[in-house]
């Protein structure tokens, strides 16, 4: 027993220094496994209040990014108006189907709230951004997140009572179900980590007919996004010798670096998607077993 | 100024330094990612014990983790260049020379060769740990070995500027102090 203290005594600091390295560790690799750390909570929190303030000053240098943006949007708005829009046929009545109106609630699907982010890095394999709304604005864990042009950002992966973090399209674990507009072929957006304007669409077929330019939306698929929201344009096409498909680099229609206001929205139906799925997965099992 | 108080107004500077400027210079390219941070560490007094410097490489560590969100990431790198300055300093400088005559580690007092040797060898410490954990999850042996290069090459470029810059006014030790 007198030994042992002796040892302990002896190399107190190689010990020390194994513990605090291991805590370090476990707590990485909790984290790249869970999003969760301990006390980030209250260190989001933390963070968060000085992001803020240093984010004041930060707004100033993409003002004017910022502006063609909203412009941009405010004009694709513009032309939704039904002003825009003649009516063919003088004989014509318009009816209004009163019972959708009534119960319209019941059938918003998605529902958007305004944001601002206040933090956001490019630099690192993982990127996050900071945003000033938390739990107590009714922020949830899995709502995506998009750019006040409407470019897809990221999505949710955590949230503290004031801010959330988003796990943001930059990220070597980020994957968003794409189509390609013109043909409508489902893909996989995910990023290489090399540069943060590009990204790469994965898992379209070879004869699917790809050129330049060709636009790519999130698809009808995901749960987290809404669809038909912009994420980029086809920069290169390439293809994987492994596997057979395109490997397609496309040209993010955001400025990772620039992103100010974004819209966080939520899909109302995820919990009931997802159930659906569960239990169409059990009922399977039950097959199997019968 | 009370040391205490200077090393943790010199903690706050360095960490902001480091969220505020270094992470948010615009992308140059995939392989150029300035640390200088951990500079802090390496400015510790001498006569500092080791069990404080472990636990402050730990603080300093996390510190950094809660701005970046890669909770352990840093602070495991930190904990090890803590762990291992001492053995450094030891090696490369005699110790009737400086710490007998200087309060912390600077090119002023231990010369710009020594001091230079001192920061390369835990600068370059610091980067393979952190870029082997980083490795870990994701990407090429090959990149892994460039980005240790390019890293330590950036951040002992960083490191000479402070230096040049901010020369540290340092006291004399004294035997009545």
């Amino acid at each position: 027993m007198r030994n042992i203290f002796l040892f302990v005594q002896r190399y107190f600091v190689f010990l020390l220094f194994l513990v605090l390295q291991g805590f370090a560790l476990w707590m990485l690799f909790k984290y790249n496994r869970f999003h969760r750390a301990a006390f980030l909570g209250v260190a989001n929190e933390f963070t968060g209040s000085i992001n803020t303030q240093v984010d004041k000053v930060d707004d100033y240098f993409h003002l004017r990014e910022e502006n063609k943006r909203v412009h941009r949007m405010n004009d694709s708005l513009l032309n939704l108006l039904r002003v825009n829009f003649n009516v063919p046929d003088t004989g014509q009545r318009l009816f209004i189907d009163s019972v959708r109106i009534d119960s319209i609630t019941q059938y918003r699907r998605y529902l958007s709230r305004d944001a601002k982010v206040v933090y956001n890095s490019v630099n690192a394999e993982n990127n996050y951004l900071q945003l000033n709304r938390g739990a107590n604005h009714g922020i949830k864990d899995n709502m995506s997140v998009i750019n006040s042009d409407g470019g897809v950002v990221g999505f949710i992966i955590n949230v503290s009572p004031n801010f959330s973090q988003v796990l943001s399209l930059l990220h070597t674990k980020s994957r968003v179900p794409a189509v390609l507009k013109k043909t409508n072929t489902s893909g996989t957006i995910r990023w290489d980590a090399e540069d943060p304007r590009f990204l790469i669409l994965e898992g379209v077929s070879r004869d699917v007919d790809v050129k330049k330019g060709d636009t790519v939306l999130t698809s009808q698929y995901a749960y987290n996004y809404p669809p038909g929201y912009i994420i980029g344009r086809i920069a290169g096409v390439n293809t994987n010798k492994a596997t057979g498909f395109y490997e397609l680099k496309v040209r993010s229609v955001v400025n990772f670096s620039s992103v100010q206001q974004v819209f966080i929205i939520e899909n109302l139906q995820r919990t009931e998607q997802l159930q659906l799925e569960r239990d169409t997965e059990k009922k399977l099992e039950q097959e199997k077993r019968n | 100024m009370n040391d205490l108080l200077k090393n943790i107004f010199r903690l706050v500077i360095f960490i902001l330094v480091q969220v505020y400027i270094l992470n948010k210079i615009p992308h140059l390219h995939r392989f150029i990612v300035p640390y200088l941070y951990y500079l802090f560490l390496l400015w510790l007094p001498f006569t500092m014990p080791r069990l404080t410097l472990l636990f402050v490489g730990f603080v300093t560590g996390l510190s950094l983790d809660y701005f970046t969100l890669t909770p352990g990431l840093h602070t495991a790198a930190c904990v090890l260049v803590a762990y291992a300055r001492p053995y450094i300093i030891n090696i490369l400088i005699a110790k009737e020379v400086t710490e007998f005559k200087y309060h912390e580690p600077s090119p002023r007092g231990m010369g710009w060769g020594p001091y230079m040797v001192y920061a390369f060898i835990l600068t370059f410490l610091h980067h393979t740990y952190l870029i082997l954990l980083q490795w870990l999850q994701f990407g090429t042996f090959l990149n892994f070995l460039i980005k240790i290069g390019a890293t330590t090459a950036i951040s002992m470029l960083l490191i000479l500027t402070v230096e040049l810059l901010f020369a540290r006014i340092l006291k004399y030790r004294t035997n009545t102090a």
